[in-house]
């Protein structure tokens, strides 16, 4: 399943990176935004929604790193460079992601920020949608989001550009050994 | 026809920008279809969705009950009305006691439809479009031209004028620098509005949510950032369960966009907290606006089945011509009248319905399900029962029932006509207002007999043990003798005698598809009584408009009258009729027919005849027995699209037939083939008449004169 998520995520423009502990993704994570050049400064912030991923890592390695925060305000994710967040399943037949994001800091640091970064346990793969309805209470969360690769638009003379209201880029990182939602 | 209305379409099929970016779309667009679609059996998905769908329409009031106590329950408060002023007054209302000054909206048709906005502005409140398409044509101030891209019919360079208007700085027109504009100023308005005002694609009854499909991301900052959010959905939006999410988010995009899914899917049920801690104030509206009244009607309950993908749009030969201005209304294209009948009034179509060429390749690719072409010419038929036929039309059905008659008319007018003529078998150019009909193509020069005359000239074979009765039809028995003649020939040879019963009248066609129904009734009685007089084996036809008239038609003409005393027979003689090309591929698959062996032909390409393909579903049997003579079949781009024909179509809107057939030209000469075939005599009429004057050498044949001169001796 992870092979065909891969490539549908991959054809819709998203990047797909998989790790087998939680310590290793967090070491990719530390990478990147450096890389991108989070820094404490508008524009350029890091904002990471609470998850259970944050609680399976040393969170000081990211806590080091100037202009990232935790607690996700409104005027800090609309100023991030990155945001981060973890999902909580992903369709292998279309490259989507699926996660119950009643808590609106998990929507301000996919939406808001240039760049999404979503963090997902490989566990939490489903073949299809009906595998996922078949399994979800939509009583027990009153926002599913679902997504399938970076903003996009085709208004303009059909011509598709990413990135038009939300991220320009989607980074997907699967980790295996992360245990929890399901 | 209105003169206005004639002018909108002149001066949509003269806006090189619109037919260029519409074309290409709707060249891509199929391709990309069909990709999407891998793998998944259509058939069986879009059944799925009719009858999912179907159930939510005729279980209306159930399913809003029980969505808006399921809402409620969860803290969403919901308002149901019929009226859209009362839609508009309620939205006013919360925005005034919320002191609301700015709302942000993302992509909603229903808004549109009660033209929300200026309601809006006019109290005061600031209103912004942010899906990008929507935003453009906010800053042009038109309507949208299309249900999903609403700004289809704009350049880049036409965005990048507004674009720099409203930013007060020149902007090149380069697309991906104009939507980083749009990212740019759309921002801080979505961060600044007090309210935020969506649609919904769907609205479930289990649970009380709603789903939002989108590609941009809009939907989620307008459902997110604002303290208060308005859901405008329509009751037509309503499905019973969850699960039914599924195939409709299955169908939805790919029939769409050609996506496997869309970037972002958001299902809402129920207020969640804003980024201050508070909770979202959430409204959700029902609208009904008439569709319950569409859902009570037997035979538009169907158009509820909607899911708003815009595909039949897409794959229209007229709208990607003419675009969706013409149709002067909130909705376009196919789907599109049929709702602008109901949601504005019937007299609304009036006009736009006369664009529906009934090639029917909407038909085929609705997820729905919904028989759009049968519908619009169900808006046609109650046009004409309202209104009455026009007496023009009246005196022309007179003619063109009485068969002695109306050739007599055809071909002194074609003998008047001579000069015209030119003693070629054409008729090229007609003077004056006629002008406008050999327009890029030359009409057929009427036969000096016709086919009922010839017929009793022509010795068959003695004691063949099968009749079939032969139902000729206007062009052949007046334009095309000829093809009959080969058919004659052709049936004699497999041991089928041919009779051509002389009461055999217009197929009715004509005045079905222009809505006089009563007058397709008389022709459907008379051919009856024909056909059935003598008895037969089969009833053969050569044109698939009859076939399919003799077939489908006469049975439903009688039902949508409620007449029900010939509808015995009108089933008998479907039983019997059959077309052209499936029963002589039956007759040599039999072996009682023999072309001969070892033919090297060449080059031949194919058009399907709209009838033929999508109605009858006969086209592979031309294709099979054209190879099976010794041709070799080159297909061309898009055989299956209408060569603008369709019947009298091609003479009241001839500036649309005209480019589509145009299109066919180019699509036949690029196959490089020196003879194209087709099944239907209305086809060549229009493809033979094109190549003429086109002059390219391009032979335009029925295939039953090109299996005629290949039998086996």
């Amino acid at each position: 399943m992870f092979n065909q998520f891969k490539t549908r995520a991959e054809g819709v423009s998203a990047e797909v990176h998989r790790f087998s502990t939680p310590a290793e993704a967090l070491d990719f994570l530390v990478g990147f935004v450096r890389a991108e050049g989070v820094a404490d400064q508008p524009g350029q912030y890091g904002v990471f929604a609470d998850c259970p991923f944050l609680a399976a890592v040393d969170r000081q390695q990211l806590e080091a790193v100037a202009g990232m925060s935790f607690a996700v305000t409104r005027e800090q994710a609309a100023g991030a460079k990155v945001g981060i967040s973890q999902l909580d399943w992903a369709l292998a037949d279309t490259g989507t992601l699926v996660q119950d994001a009643t808590a609106v800091d998990k929507r301000l640091v996919s939406t808001l920020p240039t760049i999404h970064v979503a963090l997902i346990a490989t566990s939490g793969l489903r073949a299809d949608m009906p595998a996922w309805l078949a399994e979800i209470k939509p009583e027990s969360a009153n926002y599913i989001a679902m997504i399938t690769g970076p903003s996009r638009t085709a208004d303009i003379e059909r011509v598709l550009t990413i990135g038009v209201h939300g991220p320009e880029r989607l980074v997907i990182v699967f980790i295996d050994q992360l245990g929890g939602a399901h | 026809m209105q003169q206005e209305f004639k002018q909108s379409i002149d001066k949509a099929l003269h806006n090189a920008n619109l037919t260029g970016a519409l074309g290409k779309f709707s060249e891509a667009y199929k391709v990309n279809r069909a990709k999407a679609y891998e793998g998944i059996d259509f058939e069986a998905l879009r059944t799925t969705i009719a009858g999912l769908k179907g159930y939510a329409a005729s279980h209306l009031e159930e399913l809003s009950d029980q969505f808006q106590k399921n809402a409620e329950a969860k803290g969403a408060k919901v308002f149901r009305t019929n009226d859209p002023a009362k839609v508009r007054e309620y939205i006013l209302k919360v925005a005034q006691e919320n002191g609301v000054r700015s709302v942000v909206k993302s992509k909603s048709m229903a808004t549109e439809e009660i033209h929300l906005n200026p309601y809006l502005e006019k109290a005061g409140i600031e209103v912004g479009e942010t899906d990008l398409g929507e935003w453009i044509i906010q800053l042009a101030g038109q309507t949208p031209s299309h249900m999903v891209m609403p700004a289809i019919h704009m350049t880049k360079e036409e965005v990048a004028d507004l674009f720099s208007k409203e930013v007060d700085e020149r902007l090149a027109s380069d697309i991906p620098r104009l939507v980083k504009v749009a990212r740019n100023e759309l921002r801080p308005k979505f961060l600044k509005a007090d309210m935020g005002i969506s649609g919904g694609n769907m609205a479930v009854a289990e649970t009380g949510s709603i789903a939002l499909v989108t590609n941009e991301g809009n939907a989620r900052l307008v459902t997110s950032l604002p303290k208060i959010h308005i859901a405008v959905v329509g009751i037509e939006k309503l499905v019973a369960k969850f699960s039914d999410i599924g195939p409709i988010l299955k169908a939805l995009p790919r029939s769409a966009t050609a996506q496997l899914l869309t970037s972002y899917v958001s299902i809402i049920s129920g207020p969640t907290p804003n980024s201050d801690g508070s909770m979202k104030d959430l409204h959700i509206i029902l609208m009904d606006n008439r569709r319950s009244e569409m859902a009570a009607d037997p035979m538009f309950k169907e158009a509820m089945q909607c899911i708003r993908c815009a595909s039949c749009l897409n794959v229209c030969p007229i709208f990607r011509l003419v675009g969706g201005h013409v149709f002067g209304k909130v909705y376009t294209g196919g789907i599109g009248t049929i709702l602008t009948a109901w949601y504005d009034e019937l007299k609304s179509s009036e006009d736009i319905q006369g664009l529906c060429i009934q090639c029917g390749a909407c038909k085929d690719v609705c997820p729905g399900k919904i028989d759009i072409p049968g519908l619009i010419m169900e808006l046609r038929r109650r046009l004409v029962k309202e209104q009455g036929v026009p007496l023009v039309q009246k005196s022309i059905y007179a003619v063109v029932n009485n068969r002695r008659l109306f050739h007599g008319m055809l071909r002194a007018a074609s003998v008047a006509g001579k000069p015209f003529s030119k003693g070629t078998k054409f008729i090229r150019h007609l003077p004056m207002f006629l002008a406008d009909l050999t327009d890029g193509r030359s009409l057929p020069a009427i036969a000096a007999k016709p086919f009922r005359d010839v017929f009793k000239t022509i010795e068959q074979p003695k004691g063949l043990k099968e009749k079939a009765v032969f139902y000729g039809g206007c062009l052949i028995d007046f334009a095309y003798p000829e093809m009959g003649v080969a058919l004659v020939k052709i049936l004699n040879r497999a041991g089928i005698e041919v009779l051509f019963p002389e009461g055999q009248t217009c197929c009715g066609a004509p005045a079905r598809y222009n809505g006089a129904y009563e007058t397709a009734a008389g022709n459907a009685a008379d051919n009856i009584e024909a056909l059935l007089a003598e008895p037969a084996d089969y009833v053969i036809s050569a044109c698939p408009t009859c076939t399919v008239a003799l077939d489908h038609e006469f049975i439903a003409t009688f039902e949508s009258l409620g007449r029900k005393k010939l509808l015995p027979q009108a089933r008998e003689l479907a039983a019997k009729t059959i077309d052209f090309s499936t029963l002589v591929k039956k007759l040599v698959d039999k072996g009682r027919l023999s072309l001969k062996e070892g033919q090297q032909l060449g080059a031949i390409t194919y058009h399907d005849s709209c009838h033929l393909k999508r109605t009858l579903k006969a086209d592979q049997a031309p294709r099979q027995l054209l190879a099976q003579a010794g041709y070799e079949l080159t297909e061309m781009f898009e055989c299956d699209t209408c060569c603008g024909m369709g019947g009298s179509y091609s003479l009241k809107l001839p500036e649309i037939s005209a480019p589509i057939l145009q299109r066919k030209l180019k699509n036949i000469k690029d196959t490089g083939a020196p003879v194209v075939a087709m099944d239907c005599p209305g086809c060549v009429m229009q493809i033979r008449g094109g190549m003429d004057q086109d002059g390219a050498a391009v032979r335009v044949q029925h295939t039953v004169e090109l299996i005629a001169v290949q039998l086996k001796d």
